[in-house]
């Protein structure tokens, strides 16, 4: 067989087939125009300011060593004026992130980036292998990724920066898009699609520059530059329902690899069908901070790619899932109402909908507070990480002693 | 059993098996004696006498190098696990033909999952 040349540049011999549009490249193409596009997800969706300073959440795996190679090249090539962080996590697993975090280690070396790295032993006292001596393995993950979400912003804060950009991919926003559609949670899915979470009422803004980048690529792109990254899986994932979603994802993909993207994009349209918390509760509350539910709530389900939200037994999950699903009950009323009268009073313009949510923020009556215990900024009274807290140092003296 | 019954006959073609690499990455070497890179020969013709491709030689590292008893982590109803991406020489193995690629001496097979948490 005739080597395929690459479509670009016609002249080198074409070695990836990208997912998105079947397009047949050469390895150098593929680079330009992998770092183009996140360059342009970045300026269409004005990312960043000059002099922001970020940290990029870092596990060592491919995702994020890719997004730190890919900021890091491009906020040269274009001037973001951008002063970069590695910000890193230790859940305190031994045999998994000790060598993860030797590679991000040596990342902060090559990408010339000050690392800091923040434990959950000095967070929480407790690493999550204590945690699970605790609980157990079933539903651990549920703890990890509610201290794993409050570290990362207090990294952030510790370190006097107000915005993490994380590794999500598009392959992780349409499993996330699906799970909550199998789960009717149609407003999480309208959060899940947004670039940017967590807004002016929040103190640390999360975003993710590689949501339209295909996992393939990422590892392509990893492999072609010889990045260094680690992979492994957590010695305590379950391969719950991400992991179905997961597979299902790569199922799709690969009889129609453009599913991918169609799934993150039928997200954003449809988190524009759900009403925003203007239209759907109190009229008068615009200067009430409405909370920012996605830095307080999303990626529950701990390691956003590899970790399903388990469905372990522990009460304080059950509770509040029980309290969350107490609040959507009337939110699906009011979508209902909402399309309804949409419906009723512009019968004949059925697309005028409102446009683009961006980053705004869905549809949620929790008013956004501080954690009576902790002062992290939670829509309970208690925020989660404390709640989950009480549960495990209530045990502790029974293992202890 | 296939290397006893070609060994024999001076009939057949000269090569009778392909000297080839193959690496593993992503996470896929845990399910390899958790070595990135293996040195093979492997049977030039498959049971039927057909030219050896990608997909005998999955078979092939099925029954003689995947020791770990997941074996569904890398292969889902006889085929490559979708979500883990096959590289013959570096170029994507969508470009080659996939299963049908036959193999060459030298070839360089390149397995990387993209399954594992980033």
């Amino acid at each position: 067989m005739a080597p395929t040349l690459c479509a670009m540049c016609k002249t080198q011999r074409a070695l990836i087939k990208r997912p998105k549009n079947h397009a047949k490249l050469c390895k150098a193409c593929f680079i330009t125009i992998f770092e183009d596009e996140v360059h342009h997800t970045i300026t269409s969706s004005n990312l960043f300011f000059p002099g922001e300073k970020v940290a990029i959440g870092a596990s060592g795996g491919k995702d994020s060593t890719v997004l730190a190679s890919v900021l890091k090249t491009l906020n040269e090539r274009h001037g973001y004026g951008l002063d970069l962080v590695l910000l890193s996590i230790d859940e305190g697993i031994k045999g998994y992130r000790d060598d993860s975090l030797e590679t991000v280690k040596r990342n902060a070396l090559q990408y010339e980036m000050p690392l800091k790295i923040v434990g959950y032993d000095e967070l929480y006292g407790w690493t999550m292998d204590q945690v699970v001596e605790t609980i157990g393995k079933k539903g651990n993950c549920t703890y990890c990724g509610v201290f794993r979400r409050q570290a990362l912003d207090r990294g952030a804060k510790m370190l006097g920066i107000k915005h993490v950009v994380t590794g999500h991919n598009a392959d992780d926003v349409a499993e996330t898009v699906l799970m909550n559609l199998l789960r009717g949670d149609l407003s999480r899915l309208s959060r899940s699609t947004s670039i940017v979470t967590g807004d002016s009422g929040s103190e640390v803004k999360r975003s993710k520059p590689l949501k339209y980048s295909y996992e393939k690529e990422i590892v392509l792109y990893a492999h072609h530059k010889k990045l260094d990254y680690f992979s492994t899986e957590c010695i305590y994932s379950p391969e719950a329902f991400r992991g179905s979603a997961r597979s299902l994802i790569k199922q799709l993909e690969r009889v129609r690899p453009s599913a991918i993207l169609d799934i993150v994009r039928s997200g954003e349209d449809m988190s524009r069908l759900v009403p925003r918390e203007s239209s759907s509760s109190c009229g008068g509350c615009k200067t009430t901070p409405v909370a920012s539910a996605p830095a307080v709530e999303d990626d529950i389900g701990g390691c956003g790619s590899r970790n399903g939200r388990t469905p372990g037994g522990e009460m304080a999950a059950m509770d509040k899932q029980l309290i969350e699903n107490e609040a959507y009950e009337r939110l699906e009323i009011d979508v209902a109402s909402t399309m309804a009268r949409n419906k009723a009073t512009q019968n004949e313009k059925p697309k005028d909908i409102p446009i683009r949510n961006g980053g705004s923020k869905a549809a949620t009556r929790q008013v956004l507070g501080n954690c009576k215990r902790c002062g992290y900024m939670s829509s309970h009274d208690i925020c989660q990480a404390c709640t989950l807290l009480e549960g495990l140092n209530k045990n502790r003296p029974q293992i202890q002693i | 059993m296939s290397a006893a019954a070609t060994q024999a006959p001076p009939a057949v073609p000269a090569v009778q098996t392909i000297p080839i690499t193959v690496d593993f990455s992503g996470g896929l070497e845990m399910l390899f004696s958790n070595r990135r890179h293996h040195s093979l020969d492997v049977p030039a013709a498959d049971d039927e006498g057909k030219k050896s491709n990608i997909g005998f030689l999955v078979r092939h590292l099925c029954s003689t190098a995947l020791k770990d008893p997941r074996t569904d982590l890398f292969v889902l109803d006889h085929h490559i696990r979708p979500g883990i991406l096959v590289l013959i020489n570096d170029a994507d193995w969508e470009l080659e033909g996939e299963e049908a690629y036959e193999l060459q001496p030298g070839d360089n097979i390149l397995f990387v999952s993209t399954l594992h948490g980033g």
